[in-house]
C-alpha cells in the first residue's frame, strides 16, 4: 500500500504498546452482521499502470484545448498565466486546512483578506466573502441572504437569468417558505421591466438579475434598481469579472448584493468544475453574509495579522441558528481568481476585455453577413451573443465538430422553438483567422 | 518560518502605477469610430485593481505560503477533519489537459473519457458504501448534507407526510444542524451515553411520527462505533423515518462495514477527507451523495448512465430534487479520487482503514498517561481527550494547542465535539509513520512537563510564528474586511480606450 509507511516492526511495536496481537483485534466491537468479507473492487495499480490508464481516457477526452471551441453559456475559455499554476499547485497553499489556528494559516489568511479586497473594489461593493462554490450556489444564497433580511413571501428572478442558476436557486429556496416568480423575456433576450415593475411590492425580498445575463446581453439595471429599493426589496446582480473592467459594476447600478462566477479569472472549464462563487454586498448587510470571512487585526505584539472573524454567524458556532451552512470555501480557485488578478491588473483585464469585445462584436457582424441568418440577441453585448440559423443548431454544430470546431451553445436545449438559435461565446482565446474560418465552415454548412 | 519578521505588504500596499505582469495583443479588428458597448453601459473609472510585475506576484504568493502549515510540511492530528497525504499522482494525472479543457456544455461524445471516469467512481463509491446509487454533483460535504435531507424531505412529502424533526447527536458536527434548518427541518439534540454512544433511551424518547431523519456519523466523532446501530435503525425505520449517514468518519471503515449495510438510507461522502483530494485551505471539495434503492429518484440530475461502450448524462427523474450546481460538480476533485481509488484497489483501501485505527489507538495509548480521556477504552479513526492530568495551573485546551505549534505541529480539532468539555480531538490518519507519531507524543510530554513548571510560556504561545494570539475580538467588532483605498496611486481614467475600441462596421 503506497501511503502507509509502516514496516512490519513498526505494526507490531505499536500492537505491542496498545496490547493486541493484530491491527484486525481493534474492530472487534463492529457487529459481525455489517461486517464485510471484502469489497468487490480490482487490485491497486501502481502509478505506472494508473499513468497509462488515465492517458488513455485523456484520449478519449477533447476540449477547448483540441477544437475551436464557441461554447460559453457560463463556462469560458480564457487565457491563463503561467504564474497562476505555479503558485495554486504550491504544496502550501494546496494541502493547507481551512485556517481555523490563524498563526499557522496567515498565508492563507491573508490571500483571502486580497481576494475579498480584489472582489470589493472589481464589483463596486463595500465587503465581499471569502467565495462560494459556483456562481450558481452564490447567486442562490443571495436569495436566502434577502429571504432572512425581509423576512416576505417572495422572490423575482429574470428569466435571462442562467437557466441551471435559477434551477439552483429554485433548489435552494425550496427549504423556505418563498414563492420563486420569473420575469419574462422578451424578444432579443432582456428581461420585461415593465412586468417587474409591477411585481415588485411589499411581498418581494429581492430581485434577481444578471448582466451580462445567459444571453450575454448588456441589461439596464440602473432601470430598474430605484424601482427594487422603493419596494423595500434587495436587489442581487450577477455579473461577469471581465466584463467589469469595462462595464458598470453593480455598485454603480445600485445592487445590494453582487455575485458573480470567478471561473473566467484563470480557472479552466474543467467539465464544469471546480469554479469559484463570489459574493459581495453593501456594509449595511455584513452581519449578514453566509460564508467565511477574513478580517485584518492585530496579534498581541500589535502586529499585523489575519483572522477569520463573524465566526457567530457560522454552522459550527451556531449550529441550526446558523446564515448558512457552508463550512468551506472555494480555497484553491479563489486564489486562483486572486493570483490571476494580481498578474491582470486593471490594465490587463482592460485589455483582455477590450479584446474579447472587438472579437465578439466581429464574429457578431461576419456571422450576420451569412445569408439567412439573423439576430437572437438584439441589444449591446460583452463576449457573448446569439444568432438564429435557418437550419438547426443541432444539424449545424454536427458538421463543425467534423471540422474541429465546437459551434456556440444550441439554445434549442433550453427551449424547443429555439431549436435555430445559437448562443456563442468569443473571447479572447480567438482570432480574426478562427472567427474567419468558422464563417466560412457555417457558410459551408448552409448551402 | 521564524525568518520572515517582516509584515508582507498586501497586494495594494506592493502596487506601484504602470507596473504590469500581464499584456494582451490588439485585436486587427478593432479600428473602426464606432464605440461597441453603448457609454451608458461603461464604467466611468477603471477598476481599482493593484499593479505589480510579474515578479512582485510570485515573490508575493510564495511568502505568503511559507507563512502556512500544510500537509506537506507538517502533521496535522485534526479529528473528524482526516488529513491525510494528498498523493501527488492525483494532481498530476487529474490535470491532463483533455481534463482541464473539456467544456461542460460539449457534445457527449468528446467527453467519453471524463464520463467513464466519472461513472467508474460512482460504480466504487457505490461498492464501497453498500447502496444503490451516487449523484456526484454536490461541490462540498455541507452542500452534500442540504441535499441530503432535501431528497428526505421529498420522499416524505411523496408519501404524504410532512414530517417536521431531524433529530442529531450531540456529538454532531454543526453543519448537520445547520443543513436541516436550511431545508426547513426543527433540529432536535440526542444526547451520548456514559459510553460516548447514542443513548438509546433518549432517542426512544425522541422518536415519534414527526421524525423525519437521524443524521449519524459512524464512527462518531469521539472516535467510537456506534454498536447498536442495527438497532438504531431498526428505531428510525419504524417511525417511518430515514437514517442519514454523515461520511466525515467513513476512513476507518473502508473495506470492513458499509453504510448501507448498517441500515443507512442515504449516505454523503466527503473526497476531501477520505479520499485524500486536497483541502486547499478550505476548498475545493466533492460531497458525493449516495442513496438506497427508493430514493434513487430523488437525486440530483444528471446522473451518469452507460449503454455499451458508451456514457451519456440521464436525463432527470421526474422525481429528482433538482440542481444544487450549475454543472456537474467538482469533477476535477472526482478524477483525483478516482485516482485514488484505482491507485489502492480494494486491499489498499482496507489497510487505510486499519491503519488508520491504528495509528489512533497507538496515540491514545500513550497520550492517555497525560491527558483525562473522558471515554476510556479503544478508539477507532479519532479520539477526544481533555484537559493534561497534571494541571496545577488550569492550562486551558487553547494553551497546549498554541504551544503545538512552536514544535511544529498543527493544533488538534479544540472544543468540539460540544460535549466535552476543554476538548482537544485528534485523527492522526494512516499516512503518518510510527516516527511522526512517537515524536507528537514526546512533544506532548514536553508541553506536559511545561504545563507543570513553565505555565506562562504556554499561555502566551506561539512564540516562534508569524503572529501570535491575532485579536479575534477586536476583529469581530469592528471587522476589516477589506484593504483601505488608495495605496494605487495611478490616476483614474475615463475610459478612452473603451471609447477609442472599435469595429469594422
Amino acid at each position: 500500500m503506497p501511503y502507509v509507511s509502516h514496516t512490519p516492526q513498526d505494526q507490531d511495536a505499536m500492537c505491542a504498546a496498545i496490547g493486541v496481537r493484530d491491527p484486525r483485534d481493534l474492530f472487534r466491537e463492529i457487529p459481525d452482521a455489517v461486517r464485510l468479507s471484502r469489497i468487490n473492487l480490482p487490485g491497486g495499480l501502481t502509478e505506472l499502470e494508473l499513468s497509462r490508464r488515465m492517458r488513455e481516457l485523456a484520449a478519449k477526452t477533447e476540449g477547448t484545448h483540441s477544437f475551436d471551441s464557441y461554447l460559453g453559456a457560463g463556462s469560458y475559455e480564457h487565457f491563463i498565466p503561467s504564474v497562476v499554476s505555479a503558485i495554486v499547485s504550491r504544496g502550501e497553499f494546496e494541502t493547507a486546512y481551512t485556517p481555523y489556528q490563524a498563526e499557522a494559516s496567515q498565508g492563507t489568511l491573508q490571500w483571502i483578506f486580497e481576494f475579498q479586497s480584489l472582489i470589493a473594489k472589481l464589483t463596486g461593493m463595500d465587503v465581499a466573502n471569502a467565495s462560494h462554490y459556483d456562481g450558481a450556489s452564490a447567486l442562490a444564497e443571495g436569495a436566502m441572504l434577502a429571504t432572512f433580511a425581509r423576512k416576505r413571501p417572495r422572490i423575482l428572478i429574470s428569466e435571462t437569468v442562467h437557466p441551471e442558476y435559477r434551477r439552483v436557486v429554485r433548489t435552494y429556496l425550496s427549504g423556505l417558505d418563498v414563492e420563486l416568480v420569473e420575469i419574462p423575456m422578451l424578444a432579443g433576450g432582456r428581461p420585461d421591466w415593465e412586468q417587474a415593475e409591477r411585481l415588485l411590492d411589499e411581498r418581494v425580498n429581492a430581485l434577481l438579475v444578471s448582466s451580462p445575463n445567459f444571453f450575454g446581453q448588456l441589461e439596464d439595471i440602473e432601470v430598474i434598481a430605484p424601482r427594487v429599493h422603493k419596494a423595500g426589496a434587495l436587489l442581487v446582480e450577477s455579473s461577469n469579472p471581465i466584463a467589469l473592467a469595462l462595464v458598470k459594476t453593480p455598485g454603480e447600478h445600485g445592487a445590494d448584493v453582487s455575485v458573480g462566477e470567478a471561473q473566467p479569472l484563470g480557472l479552466a472549464p474543467a467539465w464544469g468544475g471546480p469554479y469559484c462563487g463570489w459574493f459581495a454586498a453593501r456594509q449595511e448587510l455584513t452581519r449578514r453574509l453566509p460564508g467565511r470571512l477574513v478580517s485584518e487585526t492585530r496579534d498581541r505584539n500589535g502586529r499585523k495579522a489575519y483572522v477569520l472573524t463573524l465566526q457567530t454567524r457560522e454552522q459550527h458556532i451556531r449550529r441550526e441558528k446558523a446564515t448558512s451552512n457552508i463550512c468551506t470555501n472555494q480555497g484553491l480557485c479563489a486564489l486562483t481568481a486572486t493570483v490571476t488578478l494580481a498578474c491582470l491588473g486593471p490594465e490587463g483585464l482592460k485589455e483582455m476585455a477590450e479584446l474579447n469585445t472587438s472579437l465578439s462584436h466581429y464574429a457578431y457582424d461576419r456571422l450576420l453577413e451569412i445569408d439567412g441568418v439573423t439576430p437572437f440577441t438584439s441589444g449591446p453585448f460583452f463576449n457573448e451573443f446569439a444568432v438564429r440559423f435557418p437550419k438547426t443548431t443541432q444539424a449545424i454544430n454536427l458538421k463543425l465538430l467534423k471540422k474541429g470546431i465546437i459551434g456556440g451553445f444550441d439554445l434549442g436545449r433550453i427551449r424547443k422553438d429555439w431549436a435555430h438559435a445559437c448562443l456563442f461565446a468569443v473571447t479572447e482565446t480567438k482570432t480574426e483567422e478562427k472567427i474567419d474560418r468558422l464563417v466560412q465552415e457555417i457558410k459551408a454548412c448552409l448551402i | 518560518m521564524s525568518h520572515l519578521t517582516r509584515e508582507e505588504p498586501t497586494l495594494a500596499e506592493l502596487s506601484r502605477p504602470k507596473k504590469r505582469a500581464v499584456k494582451f495583443p490588439r485585436a486587427a479588428c478593432a479600428k473602426d469610430s464606432q464605440p461597441l458597448i453603448p457609454a451608458q453601459y461603461l464604467r466611468k473609472t477603471r477598476p481599482r485593481l493593484p499593479e505589480l510585475s510579474e515578479l512582485d506576484v510570485v515573490r508575493h504568493f510564495t511568502r505568503l505560503s511559507k507563512l502556512n502549515f500544510s500537509i506537506d510540511t507538517h502533521f496535522y492530528p485534526l479529528g473528524s477533519c482526516t488529513m491525510k497525504y494528498n498523493p501527488k499522482r492525483n494532481d498530476t494525472l487529474s490535470t491532463l489537459q483533455p481534463f482541464l479543457w473539456a467544456h461542460p456544455a460539449q457534445p457527449e461524445e468528446l467527453s467519453q473519457g471524463i464520463l467513464e471516469i466519472l461513472y467508474e467512481l460512482e460504480q466504487a463509491l457505490v461498492e464501497i458504501c453498500g447502496v444503490r446509487r451516487f449523484s456526484l454533483q454536490p461541490a462540498a460535504g455541507a452542500q452534500a448534507e442540504f441535499t441530503g435531507l432535501m431528497i428526505v424531505r421529498a420522499w416524505h412529502r411523496d408519501h404524504g407526510n410532512d414530517k417536521k424533526i431531524v433529530l442529531v447527536p450531540d456529538t454532531s458536527h454543526g453543519t448537520n444542524p445547520a443543513s436541516a434548518a436550511l431545508v426547513g427541518y426543527q433540529v432536535q439534540t440526542v444526547k451520548s451515553d456514559e459510553r460516548g454512544l447514542v443513548d438509546l433511551g433518549d432517542l426512544e424518547s425522541h422518536l415519534g411520527p414527526r421524525v423525519a431523519c437521524l443524521m449519524l456519523t459512524n464512527p462518531n466523532t469521539l472516535g467510537r462505533f456506534e454498536v447498536h446501530i442495527q438497532k438504531i435503525a431498526k428505531m428510525i425505520h419504524m417511525v417511518g423515518g430515514l437514517l442519514y449517514y454523515d461520511g466525515a468518519n467513513l476512513n476507518p471503515l473502508l473495506g470492513t462495514a458499509r453504510p448501507g449495510d448498517m441500515g443507512f438510507d442515504i449516505v454523503h461522502l466527503n473526497l476531501h477527507k477520505t479520499f485524500s483530494t486536497p483541502h486547499g485551505g478550505g476548498g475545493p471539495g466533492a460531497g458525493p451523495i449516495g442513496v438506497a434503492d427508493r430514493l434513487v429518484p430523488y437525486l440530483p440530475a444528471p446522473l451518469i448512465g452507460r449503454d455499451g461502450g458508451c456514457y451519456f448524462l440521464e436525463p432527470a427523474h421526474p422525481k429528482s430534487i433538482g440542481r444544487v450546481h450549475a454543472f456537474y460538480g467538482n469533477a476535477n476533485i472526482l478524477i483525483k479520487a478516482f485516482i485514488y481509488i484505482k491507485t489502492l484497489g480494494a486491499e489498499g483501501l482496507k489497510r487505510v482503514g486499519e491503519a488508520s485505527v491504528l495509528n489512533a489507538n497507538y496515540l491514545l495509548t500513550r497520550l492517555e498517561k497525560i491527558f483525562h480521556v473522558p471515554y476510556p477504552g479503544r478508539c477507532m479513526h479519532e479520539f477526544v481527550v481533555s484537559t493534561l492530568k497534571e494541571n496545577p495551573h488550569g492550562i486551558r485546551t487553547l494553551d497546549v494547542a498554541k504551544r503545538l505549534l512552536d514544535f511544529g505541529f498543527h493544533s488538534p480539532t479544540i472544543y468540539f465535539p460540544i460535549n466535552v468539555k476543554e476538548a482537544m480531538m485528534i485523527e492522526p490518519t494512516e499516512t503518518e509513520s510510527r516516527e511522526t507519531l512517537d515524536h507528537f507524543v514526546e512533544t506532548l510530554e514536553t508541553i506536559a512537563d511545561e504545563a507543570r513548571h513553565h505555565p506562562e510560556r504556554l499561555r502566551q504561545s506561539p512564540h516562534t510564528l508569524a503572529v501570535s494570539r491575532p485579536d479575534e475580538v477586536a476583529a469581530a467588532r469592528t471587522p476589516k474586511l477589506v484593504w483601505d483605498e488608495p495605496p494605487l496611486a495611478s490616476p483614474d481614467k475615463s475610459p478612452e480606450g473603451i471609447l477609442a475600441l472599435k469595429s469594422q462596421r
